[in-house]
């Protein structure tokens, strides 16, 4: 299963030469750009683990990617998405948010049916990876 | 100029024309708080427009075809509106522009119903003009603020599906009429694990034979779970509560909101009122509110009468929608480029500066009420996608019903080719490439690793609807000479 969360995860991963032009294109809009990495990829997980601050004052796309190597080194087989901030009022809230790295193996999600009257059911998902605890998952 | 009869003349009884009881003010100045409506006047042969600008002020406002005294019982002057410019209409040789202004205590706060009834209420149908079109509004501060807006907003619907960066996809399920619930459900389950974020149910789907509508939420809530377990992405459908009663309506939502759905839909035939309570229950319950505008054309196609979908737009953003249609410019349907800029800037922008040729007449302050999401749906596929980004931008649900349905490899592929075309070209134009010359080349190029786009590609390369629009802007810019 391949998760297709964020902008770009139907295109083949980005290369780095094509991640740090997305950097610039958030740059130039004024974009303060980010990473986040978690294990737990529901859907509804909004609160990945922030690997710093987003870099409000950064110029140069080199500067993120250095970040993004030393966050690939440090969780090689985490989802890391990148993320750019746009603090404009009326937006103030992310512009862009795409996946830069995965784990080798993604097993997917289970969903649990919970039965009610009227045939009605409450859905639940669950990734797969959760049912073992932070940091064995992957 | 003031031709008003002044003094106790002015309430003789008998028949005056409306230029002469005061409806006609070319020296006045508008107010800030005035709310100015700008219609479009076809007079009848042989009337002046500057009376027949006056009789439509009138009619909207205080007048009735003959004087009264019972004016003199009331601050008459104030709550009279008043027509203070009319200019003839460029390249036409028997319309005219009217600005009208009335003052903003002629309005309950917060009622779309009252504010149509007064502007609309009565005068299309005035027998000294052939035709008249509500152009566009210009809605004060102090009036605005008496709305509620969209419940959910743009900015507050992408964080709710942690989507970012792109338009929205989307696929209204077809065939609009005879699916049961559970060959409907099939539909929404291949086109959102395809990739798709959202399903649509049509204008006309509600409770019939074929379907109730009980029957398919369940099935479609089966399909957009399962779709987002097999995704690990938020998904969506909008199940469209529209019915023949308030009560229904509500008994419906509450039914989706049970079964945990994101999204509610709703048709404009339903009316102003039931759509503003409706916005009401989408703003206690969390939902985001779709509205598909059902008869819309009835009154905002022809040039020369009804209601610009500009006006429609604001309405429904101050009325409260999260979602509404509002064109496709490459499509099936009607859609100048021009006045569709106009109208995606009017749901979306915080404020819209004067800009004729989008056909938006006023500067229009928002007053922080949220942004609305315009839908293009219609007669759209994969192959425009650099057009569609082009002219309709990045906040945007684009709807491909055929073009996912009648994908030869199936509905999963139809669904694949879209979002691959899709995130394609918004690499691209993040890159600084020169999408709309090139889009074909990078459709061309994204197809070599996705062969449902290829197909696709091959299946609708050549399909356009190229017709004349008929709501077309009336000024256009000139190269006008330097001196």
């Amino acid at each position: 299963m391949r998760l297709t969360q964020g902008t770009f995860s139907f295109l083949p991963d980005l290369t780095d030469e094509q991640i740090k032009k997305q950097v610039k294109y958030c740059l130039d809009n004024g974009w303060a750009v980010s990473l986040e990495y978690t294990d737990d990829p529901h859907p509804r997980n909004t609160y990945w683990e922030m690997f710093g601050h987003p870099m409000f004052d950064l110029k140069d796309p080199a500067g993120m990617m250095m970040d993004l190597e030393e966050c690939r080194e440090t969780f090689p087989n985490h989802y890391i998405r990148l993320m750019a901030f746009d603090s404009t009022h009326q937006w103030e809230t992310p512009r862009l948010s795409f996946i830069v790295n995965r784990p080798p193996e993604e097993p997917g999600f289970h969903i649990t049916r919970q039965e009610r009257e009227g045939r009605s059911v409450r859905y639940t998902i669950s990734s797969y990876a959760t049912d073992k605890p932070e940091g064995q998952r992957y | 100029m003031a031709q008003t009869i002044q003094n106790d003349k002015r309430y003789e009884a008998g028949v005056i024309p409306y230029k002469k009881m005061g409806y006609w003010e070319p020296d006045y100045q508008p107010l800030d708080t005035d709310i100015i409506a700008l219609f479009r006047i076809t007079p009848q042969d042989g009337v002046d427009p500057e009376e027949a600008a006056a009789a439509v002020a009138g009619e909207s406002s205080t007048a009735t075809w003959t004087v009264v005294w019972t004016d003199r019982l009331t601050a008459c002057d104030k709550y009279r509106a008043k027509a203070y410019r009319v200019d003839q209409v460029p390249g036409s040789d028997n319309q005219y522009f009217a600005y009208i202004a009335y003052d903003i205590q002629l309005f309950e706060p917060g009622s779309i119903a009252n504010l149509t009834a007064s502007i609309i209420g009565n005068v299309f149908g005035f027998k000294a003009i052939s035709a008249l079109r509500l152009e566009d509004m210009r809605i004060p501060t102090a009036y605005m603020t008496t709305y509620k807006g969209p419940p959910t907003g743009i900015v507050v619907e992408r964080e709710r599906l942690d989507k970012f960066g792109r338009p929205l996809l989307g696929a209204t399920t077809k065939p609009k009429l005879g699916l049961s619930g559970r060959n409907y459900g099939r539909v929404v389950y291949e086109a959102l694990k395809g990739g798709l974020d959202f399903v649509k149910d049509d204008e006309n789907i509600n409770s019939q034979p074929f379907m109730h509508w009980r029957d398919r939420f369940l099935y479609v809530m089966e399909a957009v779970n399962k779709a987002s377990a097999a995704t690990g992405e938020v998904k969506g459908h909008y199940l469209n509560v529209t019915a023949a009663t308030m009560e229904d309506m509500y008994e419906r939502a509450e039914f989706a909101k049970d079964l945990g759905s994101s999204i509610v839909m709703i048709d404009l035939v339903i009316g102003y009122t039931a759509i503003q309570s409706m916005s009401n229950w989408a703003r206690k319950n969390d939902m985001i509110l779709h509205l598909h505008r059902a008869g819309h054309s009835t009154y905002t196609r022809q040039k020369n009468h009804g209601v610009s979908f500009r006006v429609i737009s604001k309405w429904m953003r101050m009325a409260g929608v999260d979602h509404i249609h509002a064109g496709t410019v490459v499509g099936k349907l009607e859609g100048d480029p021009n006045q569709i800029a106009g109208f995606y800037d009017v749901l979306r922008e915080p404020f819209n500066p004067q800009n004729l040729e989008h056909g938006v007449f006023f500067d229009q302050d928002w007053a922080g009420l949220n942004k609305c999401m315009p839908v293009a749906s219609g007669g759209i596929h994969v192959g425009q996608m650099h057009q569609l980004l082009h002219y309709l931008g990045e906040d945007t649900v684009l709807q491909f019903g055929g073009g996912t349905i009648g994908h030869p490899d199936g509905i999963q592929a139809g669904a694949i080719a879209n979002r691959v075309a899709l995130e394609a070209m918004i690499l691209a134009r993040n890159e600084g490439r020169d999408y709309i010359n090139e889009g074909p080349d990078i459709l061309k190029k994204a197809a070599k690793d996705c062969s449902p786009l290829q197909h696709a590609l091959d299946t609708w390369k050549d399909i356009t609807f190229d017709y004349t629009s008929t709501d077309t802007p009336d000024f256009v810019p000139s190269n006008t000479p330097s001196s």
